[in-house]
């Protein structure tokens, strides 16, 4: 019965669609949404005339979820809200009760047990949908974070043979390979002999930040380079203590420009204010 | 009757549980950490050891209880606030208490610290570990203590 109303159902739910609120007509055009739609219905309507309405689990289903699935990720990547992601299913659902009520008219015990059926079904597709959403979103979040990893670990060189490591956010062991990694590459690459690591972006140092910040810095004294870390906060030297933490064979300096001064004093350099030649 | 006594009564004010398991979870929970404290008006000292103190545990029972739970709550002794925290996991649990808690042991490759470090860095620290069954650290940080 439904098979024959293809086209009712679908010029409904598409006039549901146009007239919600919420249609990003910015997002998705009208002749994307529409092929979306229809390629949905098609392959719903085929399933629902097979009479499986309950297990979901089924192969027959499983063509209506993988376009539910794409469509709710596609939509996740594009940046639809979670309601106007869920108005597209539900839409569908006002559909195709509304052409059952015109279908089965008065036998109310009948339109009671097929809408039920239509209700259960649609529930189910839109948990679906949902489940699929916030997995597209989670990528989208797993690939940030992954990127964050990547750029917030700069080596700069400033100066001839002394490079600095701001580190920003919690030194967990997979950011501390990295920073490792970065810093005892570029030392060979530019031939520094001082690496200073400025710490005054870590919120706190616990036992195990400390762990890895003496392990970056012996990995940095066997390539021959003397490693300085700065940027020790009055708070965060008094938790250092308390935990017992030995840092005392480590040269370390309150801010970046001590470092630096520090790091001039060992290379012999020294920077002089220009005075203005009186003649 | 006999009412039960108590070194200090400490009544808790506010309760929020924390589920950590995985690496994300922990930022999130210091975070959480952080907004408490600062609600009741931490200084920024005792905010850190107390970061820290979170830190430490959380990372503890990351690696040794395969995650857990943990308990944030603002309490009051009358005089002064503070934050309860309540770490629970239900790892293999700690054999013996006594050599944990003494600075430089530590069954992983750390630098065992964590659980004597902690107790330095807060007001109360209580440990109860069962073998088999899990682990419950409780850790009470004051306002201005």
């Amino acid at each position: 019965m439904l098979q024959k109303k293809k086209k009712n159902i679908l010029e409904l739910w598409m006039k549901n669609q146009l007239a919600d609120e919420g249609l990003r007509e910015d997002l998705i055009s009208n002749d994307d949404l529409r092929a979306q739609s229809e390629e949905l219905i098609d392959s719903l309507v085929t399933n629902l005339s097979s009479g499986n309405f309950t297990d979901l689990n089924s192969d027959e289903w499983s063509p209506v979820i993988e376009i539910l699935g794409g469509i709710a990720i596609t939509r996740a990547r594009q940046g639809f809200s979670p309601r106007e992601t869920g108005a597209f299913v539900f839409s569908l659902k006002e559909a195709l009760l509304e052409t059952l009520q015109k279908e089965i008219g008065d036998d109310t015990k009948a339109l009671f047990t097929e809408s039920m059926k239509i209700n259960r079904l649609m529930d189910n597709l839109s948990v679906i949908t949902f489940e699929t959403f916030i997995k597209g979103r989670e990528e989208v979040i797993l690939r940030q974070t992954d990127e964050i990893a990547e750029i917030s670990t700069p080596v700069i060189r400033v100066w001839d043979g002394i490079l600095a490591l701001p580190i920003i956010g919690t030194l967990d062991s997979a950011r501390t390979q990295v920073v490792m990694e970065s810093l005892l590459q570029e030392i060979v690459d530019t031939g520094s002999s001082i690496a200073i690591l400025d710490i005054s972006g870590v919120p706190a140092v616990d036992s195990l930040v400390a762990q890895h910040l003496i392990k970056t810095v012996s990995a940095t004294r066997l390539m021959g380079a003397e490693c300085i870390i700065s940027g020790i906060r009055p708070e965060i030297a008094q938790t250092v203590v308390h935990l017992g933490i030995d840092l005392s064979n480590i040269v370390t300096k309150s801010t970046l420009a001590s470092a630096l001064q520090h790091a001039f004093k060992v290379m012999r350099l020294e920077v002089k204010k220009i005075t203005p030649r009186t003649n | 009757m006999r009412i039960p006594t108590c070194q200090t009564m400490i009544l808790a004010l506010s309760k929020d549980t924390i589920k950590v398991t995985q690496e994300q979870d922990v930022v999130f929970l210091k975070n959480r950490v952080k907004e408490v404290a600062v609600k009741i008006k931490m200084g920024l000292v005792n905010q850190t050891r107390l970061l820290t103190a979170a830190s430490e545990l959380v990372r503890n029972m990351m690696r040794y209880g395969g995650g857990g739970s943990c308990l944030i709550e603002v309490v009051s002794s009358g005089r002064s606030n503070g934050v309860r925290l309540t770490f629970t996991d239900k790892g293999q649990g700690i054999p013996d208490i006594e050599a944990a808690m003494r600075d430089g042991f530590s069954t992983g490759k750390s630098l065992g610290l964590g659980l004597p470090g902690t107790k330095r860095l807060v007001n109360e620290f209580s440990i109860k570990s069962k073998v088999g069954e899990g682990t419950t650290v409780t850790i009470v940080k004051w306002a201005n203590g």
